[in-house]
């Protein structure tokens, strides 16, 4: 019998993601993926799956699930409270959840976004190489809804991990970013601006973007840009001087300048930002 | 050629022009780089898109590499595969296929004209999945976007922007002037390749109604 999870109740925006989709680029498609891959990553390796393995990207808490087989699950990213069969479910370990017990995920202290995955993987089809949902370009599963029924794979062969040692820091997030392709097109001020201003993270920030509040950075070029690819962390400034970090289900193209390109491995603490966070970017 | 820095696991390269971007792909692809995941070809770069770590690898080699110097075939190699072909019907009802022939001095039926005699060429996909940017043999109908974009337009609408046409896979918004729309599927999922416009691929549009 394959073991299979149901979806109760999916709390604020819950989704099936991995660690993206690679390879369609030059067609359009984004790469989408896990927005803290690391903490996926790690969950996977607690329970012996392949590090690639798909998981639940729970948002702000609020998902409930309950599983019609026994089964190991982990929690990792954004820790919270959780609880199953009225015990505590620990973060950042495996732990055994017998059959059908209901697991309660409450909204994290610090963080975003917590991780939910099971021994063997959500295993829902791939499609283009991936199991994630890109909201952006509606490729993948749709974001969950209560009543979804999702399919757990075969145990891996791994060897498991049994530390975990995923972290948030509490208070502002530094983010570590390279200058450019772009810069230029910025005057000197706007650029000193970008690593000595504070960021807040703005309400309308989701899984395409991370809008940013802050001064306003200066353009030097008064031309247009033509369109060209950019990558997910990419700090794009639009028309009105505002910019707007980049997340995994940015579209592969973009027709505003890129000031700055935070680091790939920072991308997944810039992940964990919520609404009213600060941050702040050091070259 | 233009190298940009574009974080720690992409390039940046920019052209001069679009034949020039359609070149260095080309021969990025050809050169079958080891820590090069994939190319973004657009209208005047390249972006690659390496592995974690070897932007300076690939920079040095990228560098190595010239476009213009790209072999010639050799007598007894097999002959090019020729570019995949394929024909769009479209029906031109666009709402500004009247402004764009007072724009070109064409008028409607010149624009319909001008758009089923050519042969246009895919030159890259961006903007949605399966949208790809078409350039064609002239400048006849080189339009600007539209000032003030539409908030919806509908899937498989036929459009011009500059010096490209394109069709919309699916509705979005968007500031393309529509000249027509199409049924052709544009983008399926489930069909290898999904996108039925990618890079390369030449088309013609047929006028039906």
């Amino acid at each position: 019998m394959t073991a299979v999870l149901t979806v109760l109740d999916p709390g604020p925006l819950a989704t099936v993601q991995d660690q993206g989709r690679v390879g369609h680029a030059s067609s359009g498609v984004p790469r989408s993926g896990a927005a803290d891959r690391a903490a996926l990553r790690l969950g996977n390796r607690l329970l012996g799956n392949r590090e690639d393995a798909a998981g639940i990207e729970a948002t702000l808490g609020g998902l409930v699930v309950q599983m019609n087989a026994p089964l190991t699950v982990a929690l990792t990213g954004a820790p919270g409270p959780a609880e199953a069969a009225g015990r505590t479910v620990a973060h950042g370990q495996p732990v055994w959840l017998e059959a059908d017990a209901v697991l309660r995920l409450g909204a994290p202290a610090v963080g975003l976004r917590t991780y939910l995955s099971v021994r063997g993987g959500i295993a829902v089809p791939q499609m283009l190489g991936s199991r994630s949902t890109d909201l952006l370009a509606g490729i993948g599963p749709a974001p969950l809804s209560g009543g979804d029924r999702l399919p757990v794979g075969p145990p891996g062969s791994e060897p498991a991990t049994a530390q975990a040692a995923s972290r948030l820091p509490h208070g502002e997030l530094s983010l570590r970013i390279l200058l450019g392709p772009r810069d230029d097109w910025f005057t000197p001020a706007a650029v000193a601006l970008l690593g000595s201003a504070c960021w807040r993270v703005s309400e309308r920030s989701d899984r395409v973007g991370i809008r940013l509040d802050g001064p306003l950075l200066e353009r030097s070029a008064g031309v247009e840009l033509p369109s060209e690819g950019c990558v997910r962390g990419s700090i794009q400034v639009s028309a009105d001087g505002s910019p707007i970090l980049l997340g995994p289900d940015c579209p592969v193209t973009g027709g505003y300048p890129v000031i700055a390109v935070v680091d790939d491995a920072d991308c997944d603490l810039a992940g964990q930002a919520r609404p009213g966070d600060v941050l702040r970017f050091r070259r | 050629m233009r190298l940009l820095p574009c974080g720690d696991t992409a390039l940046l390269l920019e052209c001069d022009t679009l034949d020039e971007v359609a070149a260095w792909s080309e021969q990025l692809t050809a050169a079958g780089l080891g820590q090069l995941e994939e190319i973004v070809p657009a209208a005047r770069t390249v972006l690659l898109r390496v592995r974690p770590g070897s932007v300076t690898q690939v920079r040095r080699e990228v560098q190595a590499l010239d476009p213009a110097a790209a072999a010639p075939p050799l007598l007894d190699d097999p002959p090019p595969v020729p570019a995949p072909e394929t024909a769009i019907p479209v029906i031109y009802d666009g709402p500004d296929l009247y402004e764009v022939g007072e724009l070109t001095r064409l008028g409607a039926r010149g624009v319909v004209e001008a758009h089923t005699s050519q042969l246009w060429r895919v030159a890259f996909c961006g903007f949605l999945p399966g949208f790809g940017y078409l350039v064609g043999d002239d400048d006849r109908l080189h339009v600007p976007r539209r000032a003030d974009p539409r908030t919806r337009v509908p899937a498989g609408a036929v459009g011009l922007a500059g010096e490209f046409t394109g069709a919309y896979p699916r509705s979005s918004p968007g500031g393309w002037q529509l000249i027509g729309r199409t049924d052709a599927p544009l983008w399926d999922v489930e069909r290898d390749p999904p996108a039925l416009l990618r890079p390369g691929v030449r088309v013609h549009f047929v006028a039906v109604s």
